[in-house]
């Protein structure tokens, strides 16, 4: 198919152009040159090339590529992003640092930019067990709700972060221990199944007997109140309510009563810096059942002037 | 190297080496006065003063929007002008008026032929601004073309330069003008000269410099006979019955001067072909040739015409504006039926019904448009959310949009949802109602999230939240949404 003439280049008449010397089934190129602005672009380009080359990593060796004299890396790039991410938020760091969390609601500016903050940084610490929507699972408290066990106020969800439940080597963390009752041989089964049938009759789920009361008051009520309602110092569930974190059915309860549960939340103080803790605390405590902090706070922080600030009464 | 005259069209059998690339001819038209000129100085006038001037005109809208008359606010996506202010999501008012800019293009064509083109064009208007530049710096026709072939001395050289140099002064005044229309004039004029300015606004001063330069001091003519789209389809647009300018060849032909119609009378027309009306033409077009593109019905070659026929003591208006069929008619002998009825014809009447209606309907959405707006998202993630009370929550944020620009209070209520109250974000549960009054800033979106319980025994359903300004307006909207509960599992 392809022919190949050999008698070189010559000049086409119709043109007058030079054809390149070739020619395929009759068909010949003329040797036109490259307009001059296309050829102009292409050294331009190769140039280009070249500097660049030299100026940024291009060529790979065996174990990098070469570095380019001006330094530049993709890895740097992100470094002065998140520097400027940095200094942009520096201020607020700064504010949030100085406050005791009681003030935060006093500075809405500033407890929003906490919200949005916590908001990230619970997507990255807290979501393996809470659930992306602070939900929660079964074992794992919903944060949305109105129900705490260790307290709901910014101050000690604070300190629940900070020193995080039954850690062992943190002096101040939240520690309680429920006996096993049925597992321990405290009690007996049919003992275990009437204080139940007590606990399900705080919430109108099954009916009281006075044996189960009568055990209620005397292996419960120390830690869950004589009523049931629970207390935060020993992180004891409130009874009465809907809410379950190890379920609300029978079998449930019977075997919480039995076998006890002591669910665990790392220290975050150790992990997190003390603005990243703030943060987190502000966003829980945002989802909608924060509570407000009832303590008085102004003797907590003499330092700061006037500006007592819980915006509820 | 790239010879184009060794070039041949292939299979044009046209002897010799052809050209399929023509340099440009210099247009250097010539100065003209007479009714058509003076409108296109008066048309010049007003769509420069429009131009240059509008960012500076000032209107008063309180402390909470700016006072700028005309203003297209992207920073704040916020577009003002005079007493209307128009939000991102109301943008179909402006996609409105530029359709109504589209078609008042074809409803001017098909009354009055392409005088968009001739009197109005910016194009037009900054190409007829640099050739009177072209005619104070280099003075008229004939000095220009002189100057054009005349080899590079100490006094081209200074003319050049002045020239270019005013150019360059009215291109980049023409580009400063264009970006005050997107931030207050006054500070972004100091800023822009005190290097405040943001780096976009040089950009765009120096790119609409470089085109004005371009376009208006060199590309001209070449513009509409070669880059613009518009004349293109307004040739679909016109038809024999189309409001253009025309010489009228029956009464033209045959063209001699006086001399020759002198010696030969009765074999000559009334055109002395003194080629004035090529002189004047602003794209350098003999409109004797008939219509074309290149016509942009400027009118110029209509005054210089009727000048000449003047001057000879022939009727005026051997070129004119006239349908090509009124052209056949009055050559036949017939009388021209009046401009009105050209004007005033089936397609034109259509036109003007679908850009007027189109104007009202604007303007009727504009009147009876709500200031007050509402949207609603509810969280998805959870979906409901079991209270310690056993009553069911669900959250939402909601967008409470105040369009006005002034401070409002609003009430936001639940309409249904039997035994729901609410409460936000900023208020204790205890305060939670059904109603919840909230003061939303000026010309800002207020985001409210709302948590509504409903008490046990809740089951899934929609309901309504409205929203309703407190003032004298009472504007309301609402919006419907579910409340989630959970099924029958315990």
């Amino acid at each position: 198919m392809t022919d190949i003439k050999h008698d070189g280049p010559r000049i086409d008449e119709a043109t007058g152009v030079e054809t390149v010397g070739h020619e395929w089934d009759g068909i010949e190129e003329l040797n036109n040159p490259l307009p001059r602005w296309w050829i102009l672009s292409f050294y331009a380009c190769i140039l280009w090339a070249i500097a660049y080359c030299i100026a940024y990593p291009a060529w790979p060796m065996i174990s990098s590529a070469t570095q380019g004299v001006l330094g530049w890396t993709s890895r740097g790039e992100l470094a002065k992003e998140m520097q400027a991410q940095e200094k942009e938020r520096a201020a607020n760091v700064a504010a949030l640092a100085d406050m005791p969390i009681e003030q935060l609601p006093g500075n809405p500016a500033l407890m929003r930019a906490a919200v949005a903050g916590g908001r990230a940084a619970f997507k990255v610490n807290c979501v393996q067990c809470h659930g992306s929507g602070a939900a929660g699972s079964k074992g794992y408290p919903n944060l949305n709700d109105d129900d705490w066990l260790w307290g709901g106020d910014l101050k000690a969800i604070e300190t629940t972060l900070i020193h995080g439940i039954r850690q062992p080597g943190d002096d101040q963390t939240r520690f309680s221990q429920m006996p096993s009752f049925g597992r321990d041989g405290i009690l007996t089964p049919a003992q275990v199944s009437a204080v139940t049938n007590h606990v399900l009759s705080l919430s109108s789920k099954a009916k009281d007997s006075p044996a189960g009361a009568q055990l209620f008051a005397e292996n419960c009520a120390v830690c869950h109140g004589p009523a049931g309602k629970g207390m935060r110092e020993f992180g004891a569930p409130n009874l009465t309510d809907a809410i379950w974190l190890y379920g609300g059915s029978r079998q449930d309860v019977i075997a919480s009563v039995t076998n006890a549960h002591a669910g665990v939340m790392p220290a975050w103080g150790n992990r997190l810096d003390p603005v990243t803790v703030k943060m987190l605390a502000a966003y829980v405590h945002s989802l909608g059942g924060g509570e407000d902090f009832t303590e008085q706070a102004a003797p907590a922080a003499p330092a700061t002037p006037a500006e007592q600030t819980n915006e509820q009464p | 190297m790239n010879n184009p005259e060794k070039i041949k069209v292939p299979g044009s059998h046209v002897p010799g080496p052809e050209k399929l690339y023509e340099k440009r001819k210099g247009v250097y038209p010539q100065k003209i006065d007479g009714p058509f000129r003076r409108f296109k100085w008066f048309v010049m006038f007003v769509t420069l003063t429009i131009y240059y001037g509008t960012p500076w005109l000032r209107w008063d809208r309180g402390p909470y929007a700016p006072d700028q008359a005309v203003l297209v606010d992207l920073a704040h996506r916020r577009f003002y002008m005079f007493g209307i202010e128009i939000w991102p999501h109301e943008f179909y008012f402006v996609a409105g008026l530029l359709i109504m800019a589209g078609i008042g293009l074809f409803l001017v064509t098909s009354a009055v032929g392409r005088a968009w083109c001739g009197y109005s064009c910016p194009q037009t208007v900054w190409t007829d601004l640099f050739q009177h530049i072209d005619r104070f710096i280099d003075g008229d026709r004939n000095a220009q073309m002189r100057l054009a072939k005349a080899p590079w001395g100490p006094q081209k050289i200074f003319k050049r330069t002045l020239k270019y140099s005013i150019y360059l002064l009215i291109s980049f005044w023409t580009g400063g003008a264009w970006i005050m229309y997107f931030a207050d004039a006054p500070t972004l004029t100091h800023d822009f000269w005190t290097g405040q300015a943001a780096p976009v606004a040089y950009a765009t001063v120096a790119v609409l410099t470089a085109t004005t330069f371009l376009l208006g001091g060199f590309a001209r003519e070449q513009v509409c006979i070669y880059m613009c789209p518009w004349p293109r389809i307004q040739t679909a647009m016109l038809d024999e019955k189309s409001l253009i300018v025309t010489y009228k060849d029956w009464r033209g032909e045959k063209r001699g001067s006086l001399k020759k119609a002198e010696k030969s009378p009765g074999e000559y027309g009334d055109c002395i072909d003194c080629n004035q009306c090529v002189a004047v033409c602003p794209t350098g077009y003999d409109i004797r040739n008939g219509p074309d593109i290149a016509c942009i019905t400027c009118g110029l070659c209509i005054d210089a015409c009727d000048r000449v026929m003047k001057e000879v003591g022939r009727p005026r208006g051997l070129i004119d504006y006239a349908t090509l069929e009124d052209n056949k008619r009055e050559a036949a002998g017939e009388t021209p039926r009046p401009v009105w009825k050209t004007i005033l014809h089936l397609r034109t009447l259509i036109y003007l019904s679908v850009w007027g209606g189109l104007g009202l309907a604007l303007l009727f959405a504009l009147g009876t448009r709500n200031h007050t707006d509402i949207t609603i998202a509810q969280d998805r993630n959870p979906p409901f959310m079991l209270m310690s009370d056993g009553s069911v929550r669900n959250a939402y944020t909601l967008k409470l949009r105040n369009m006005e620009s002034r401070p409002r209070k609003m009430e936001v209520a639940i309409e249904g949802l039997p035994g729901a109250v609410m409460w936000s974000e900023d208020m204790p549960r205890e305060a939670a109602a059904r109603k919840i009054v909230r003061d939303v800033p000026a010309d800002e979106i207020d985001t409210m999230r709302a948590y509504v319980v409903v008490p046990e025994g809740a089951r899934s359903q929609k309901f309504t939240f409205t929203l309703r300004s407190l003032d004298e307006k009472g504007e309301s909207d609402s919006g419907q949404t579910n409340f989630e509960a959970p099924g029958s599992e315990e």
